[in-house]
């Protein structure tokens, strides 16, 4: 016999080394190592969960009881994996594009974001998953006991509270530490989901080697197998027709249902190509689960005194024939059954419990201070989750204490099932039925989880627990069509059928008539548009381009959500912290990260993403559905907020829409003086050629005149085709077709190279310089760089009002680039046309004799960007400032994409 | 000695050009570069004829039109408008200021000279 | 969401057969329904019961034909991923 000590040790190692792969997994995946870790094979490896400690020792005694029955509790999720097309596809493509976190969340969003429906879900899954995290406790503690009695100890209860205690601590821990690791609540678990693939397999190898064990080491091989099956004392067939199909129903309902299926099947899903190779490896998987299930129970019966427990037999044959290693890779897989299951249960329900219940609470509770997100909600859901995760585990403690441990627990798995299974109907017609509303899921579920409470769930507890003997034969207050188990006076079914059948047909029912006669609100039709017809949806084409994204279109859209005042605050902030001036900022991830956060405060997590992900063209919903859910939520806001003083919003937004105003009107203007500018920049030099040309062809005149007419010609064609080569140029540059032709060069030369062509020789502008800080190799295009610089420095020839014009070029570097500052001392450029001076076509005033359409800075700005730098405007005291930042390393990006 | 023609306009070339073209159909051609002290110009020397560019560095030739109509010295003397932009607005405007004709760029030379001609001849 | 646009008349070969294997991913299911309440029929007429032996080997059997005939599908729907998805709801 193996000492207790060396099982405790094996499992405290085999903790040890879940606890490694569990944060090898999330320190990978911190890396960004991740792609093994999205495999189809770890998925379905965490469809594991569904087979508990319950499954794994139970369903040998469910055999040696009742035969064949023990299966259906398989073949339900087998039958839903394989006809994945019909639900599985559409629950995770639903789940990903409205980015859901739990069941409760899908049935909430689905149903308008109703905070009602999300409790009642939540309550229902806590009160179902309760007894089952309690059975797991149980099977543990019981799995130990079996070593500690054959190890000659004797346990009284305190042992086994004890030892329930210690277990229901750790898996809180555990859980804890790595399901709520991540500041961000919508990652996913890379850690558990690996610890849980790794569970998988051990319990399945447990199982798999009890079974080769029996059927080859005891049974002589298949064909003695299979003779001792047909001689057993076990009936395989004698099945209850109603029952049967009931518990396949039961089983497949659940499996969908269970909200940790839920987070292992779509919060957890990577890559929705991953269900299609679960869709038959997990039937697979399962098949193999139960493939050793009858043999065990068979030799078990027949090898063991009567009496044993058939519930251990997958512990108690191999320590029988005293295979020591083997009964403890069973324990072992028994273990990771049965903590694979509460991890992934707690981390689910927590969720829920958090999202669902505190969060809504506290907002209510903070709403009266008005500053709706003014603390950081993130710490408040994750302090939620923690406190969550420990205070189901408590649950199930408690009610492995209140329940004595014994037999009637065994029994409960069936009713929590029932219990979880009440959100069908809801879900079911949440994804496949437009017409299903809020009113009518939750009179269902509500229905559902009372009749499931009054004919399953109590009496549950035992006789004259809490329902007394009298009730159950004759109703209560002698009413005998309410009888618990014979409702409506069926009586004589079995009790679980009886249950099953009332509570889903009546849940069912309320749901479609309630459904029928209440009408749905606006939010409310455009999410079960969404989820119904989640495909079509997510195959139209984004309607707007990232291009089209302005910090304008995000700042009426944000106003409409978050109030005009707030909005523009938020965009204010953001504007000073990128340093500029105004009310509009650079529309960076970063920002939309953070204004999704912030929408996401007022319309849930789903409708901000949706909305800025429309907005910023990542796919999601159409334009009509963004409107729709702008429109829907302000009317929703500006109802719950009609008591309040408005006028001054409404004022403030008045002045936005003015400032808006007023801002195309100047950009339509802008556009007009500049096609009148690109004509004069035109017809200039055609003037001079055409009177020249005239001048040529009609008159006598000396050669000497007659050449010089012929220069002025020559000079003026000439102008005229720089111009026309800088509108192409741009025009090139803008449509992203250079081709960049890199070369490594000396930048001092570059300089010369530019002062040279810049046309100073009849100027009075003087260049300083420092020939030692321009000592640094670049790698770029050369070309195109001195062309920058060329436009920067004769813009310094033109422009430079100073009585003795001198212009500084100064070289420094950071550690990713080098600055090549040009610096005048004219007067600087106005500040209300800074923003101006790179716009195309823009000269800043009509004074100038610049000899060019206003193009030099435009495409110099775009030649900058193409090499991955850039080109701006320095604002200083005195002097235009103009820094030109090449990039220090390969301008790999830019080069690539040409 | 021809009547004088005051041509205000900042593109070497073209002043050139229509010096040129004024100087050998008999007109004394003065020029003058700059918007802002155009004004000073045509009061110091008052010429018999006015040729004035739109698009001038410091000012621009709408804003000296409407101010040599408003003075008592230049209010009659006739004047020629000249336009890269070729817009329509452009033509009415300046008419509305009481341009004697406006034309624009490119023009023949034939053309300036006849209207030269139109305005001032005989 | 014009439905004139997503349905053409006819199909490329190619597509048909696509969409006769997403008919058959959704049969599945059913053909699995059916088959695994056939021994409900078997009802004894036999003083002795159904067979242990056959029972069992029935009802893994179905089971493990039902596991190959998925992966069949989802091997021949593997090579083209999405044409099949625009048509399948309601």
């Amino acid at each position: 016999m193996i000492s207790f000590n060396v099982l405790i040790f094996a499992a405290l190692s085999y903790v040890a080394i879940l606890f490694a792969v569990a944060f090898l997994a999330e320190q990978r995946a911190a890396a960004g190592h991740s792609n093994w870790l999205h495999s189809p094979l770890i998925y379905t490896l965490s469809l594991s969960i569904y087979c508990t400690a319950w499954t794994f020792y139970g369903a040998v005694g469910y055999a040696a009881r009742s035969g064949l029955e023990f299966v259906t509790i398989y073949l339900g999720p087998t039958l839903v994996m394989v006809g994945w097309w019909w639900i599985l596809r559409k629950l995770v493509r639903i789940g990903r594009s409205q980015r859901l976190t739990s069941i409760a969340d899908l049935i909430s969003s689905r149903f308008g974001k109703s905070t009602l429906l999300g409790m009642v879900v939540t309550v229902i899954s806590v009160i179902a998953a309760t007894p089952y995290i309690a059975l797991q406790l149980q099977s543990v503690t019981l799995s130990f006991a079996v070593f500690a009695q054959s190890g000659a100890q004797v346990w009284d209860a305190a042992d086994f509270n004890a030892t329930a205690l210690w277990v229901a601590v750790g898996l809180a821990i555990f859980t804890i530490l790595f399901g709520t690791r991540n500041l961000d609540v919508n990652e996913r678990h890379h850690g558990i989901v690996m610890a849980i693939a790794v569970e998988a397999v051990v319990k399945l190898m447990a199982l798999v080697a009890v079974g080769v064990f029996v059927v080859w080491g005891i049974a002589g091989g298949p064909s003695g197998m299979l003779q001792r099956i047909e001689t057993s004392d076990i009936t395989l067939w004698d099945q209850d027709s109603g029952r049967w199909i009931s518990l396949i129903f039961l089983s497949g309902a659940a499996f969908i249902c269970l909200p940790r299926m839920f987070q292992v099947l779509v919060v957890e899903n990577a890559d929705e190509r991953h269900l299609r190779v679960a869709s038959w490896a997990f039937p697979a998987y399962l098949f193999l689960m139960s493939l050793f299930v009858v043999p065990i129970a068979v030799v078990g019966l027949d090898l063991l005194p009567a009496g044993s427990n058939p519930d251990l037999f997958v512990l108690t044959v191999p320590l029988f024939e005293g295979r020591n290693g083997l009964a403890v890779l069973s324990f072992l897989g028994g273990f990771s059954s049965a903590t694979s299951m509460v991890i992934v249960a707690t981390i689910a329900l927590a969720t829920m419990v958090s999202n669902h219940i505190v969060v809504p609470v506290w907002l209510h509770l903070q709403a009266d201070q008005h500053a709706m997100m003014s603390g950081d909600v993130r710490k408040v859901i994750l302090l939620a989750r923690r406190l969550s995760i420990a205070g189901i585990l408590m649950l199930g403690f408690i009610y492995y204490r209140a329940s004595g441990g014994g037999t009637a627990l065994a029994a409960i798995g069936l009713i929590s099932f029932t219990g979880t299974v009440q959100i069908l109907p809801a879900l079911i017609g949440g994804i496949f039925w437009r017409g299903a509303t809020r009113i009518g899921a939750a009179l269902g579920l509500l229905t559902g989880l009372l009749i499931w409470t009054w004919t399953l769930f109590l009496p549950s507890f035992g006789v004259e627990a809490v329902i007394s003997q009298s009730v159950m034969e004759l109703g209560p207050f002698g009413i005998a069509w309410l009888r618990p188990q014979a409702l409506f006076g069926i009586a004589g079914l079995d009790p679980l059928v009886h249950g099953i059948m009332w509570s889903m047909l009546w849940n069912a029912g309320i749901f479609v008539v309630g459904s029928l006669v209440s009408f749905p609100g606006p939010l409310e039709r455009l999410q079960g548009a969404q989820f119904v017809n989640v495909f079509e949806r997510s195959n139209a084409a984004p309607a707007w381009t990232s291009a089209a994204t302005g910090a304008e279109d995000l700042l009426v859209m944000s106003q409409r959500i978050l109030g005009s005042r707030e909005a523009q605050a938020i965009f204010e902030t953001e504007a000073a912290r990128q340093g500029l001036t105004g009310y509009l900022p650079e529309v960076t991830p970063e920002f939309i990260q953070h204004l999704e956060r912030e929408l996401a405060g007022s319309v849930g997590a789903a409708t901000a993403h949706a909305m800025i992900g429309q907005l910023t063209g990542g796919s999601g919903v159409s334009v009509e559905d963004l409107i729709a859910v702008a429109d829907e939520a302000a009317q929703i806001l500006e109802y719950s907020n009609r008591l309040e003083a408005k006028s001054a919003e409404q004022e403030q937004t008045a002045r936005a829409l003015r400032d808006a105003n007023t801002k195309l009107t100047a950009l339509s203007i802008q556009k007009d003086a500049f096609l009148s500018q690109i004509s004069h920049e035109l017809r200039t030099p055609m003037t001079s050629i055409r009177s020249f040309s005239d001048i040529l062809r009609d008159d006598t005149m000396s050669a000497e005149a007659r050449e010089r007419y012929a220069g002025i010609i020559h000079d003026e064609a000439i102008r005229l085709t720089r111009l026309l080569d800088d509108l192409l140029d741009l025009s090139v540059l803008e449509n992203g077709q250079v081709v960049l032709n890199e070369q490594t060069g000396d930048l001092s030369s570059l300089i010369d190279r530019a002062v040279g062509a810049a046309g100073l020789h009849d100027s009075l502008l003087v260049v300083v310089r420092d020939q030692t800080a321009e000592q640094v190799t670049l790698s770029a295009d050369l070309d195109r760089l001195v062309q920058v610089f060329i436009n920067v420095i004769s813009n310094a020839r033109k422009y430079c009002d100073a009585s003795e014009p001198r212009l500084t070029i100064d070289v420094n570097h950071t550690e990713e680039a080098y600055h090549v500052d040009f610096i005048d001392n004219g007067s600087g450029i106005a500040k209300e046309n800074e923003q101006l001076i790179f716009e195309k076509f823009s000269r800043v005033s009509d004074q100038s004799k610049a000899g060019g359409a206003g193009l030099g800075l435009a495409i110099c700005r775009e030649i900058m960007h193409r090499l991955g730098g850039d080109v701006a405007y320095l604002r200083r005291k005195d002097g235009t400032a103009f820094r030109v930042t090449v990039p220090k390393a390969k301008m790999s990006a830019a080069l690539a994409e040409t | 000695m021809g009547k004088r023609v005051l041509l205000i306009e900042d593109e070497p070339n073209i002043i050139e050009a229509i010096s040129f073209i004024l100087s050998r159909d008999g007109w004394t051609v003065h020029t003058h570069e700059d918007g802002v002290t155009a004004m000073e110009k045509v009061a110091s020397m008052p010429p018999d004829m006015i040729i004035l560019d739109v698009m001038l560095p410091g000012r621009s030739g709408f804003d000296i039109l409407r101010d040599l109509r408003s003075q008592e010295i230049s209010k009659d003397i006739p004047i020629m408008m000249l336009t890269a932009r070729g817009q329509d607005k452009d033509r009415e405007l300046a008419l509305r200021l009481g341009a004697t004709h406006f034309m624009t760029k490119p023009f023949s030379n034939g053309e300036v000279r006849d209207h030269v001609r139109n305005m001032i001849g005989a | 969401m014009s439905r004139q646009r997503n349905s053409p008349v006819f199909l490329e070969r190619a597509s048909y057969k696509q969409r006769r294997l997403t008919d058959a991913a959704r049969l599945l299911p059913l053909l699995g329904m059916v088959l695994w309440a056939i021994p409900l029929l078997w009802r004894s007429d036999t003083a002795e019961g159904t067979s242990n032996a056959t029972s069992l080997l029935y009802v893994f059997g179905v089971w493990v034909l039902l596991i190959i005939l998925s992966a069949l599908i989802i091997r021949k729907l593997q090579v083209d991923t999405e044409p099949s998805q625009s048509e399948s709801s309601d």
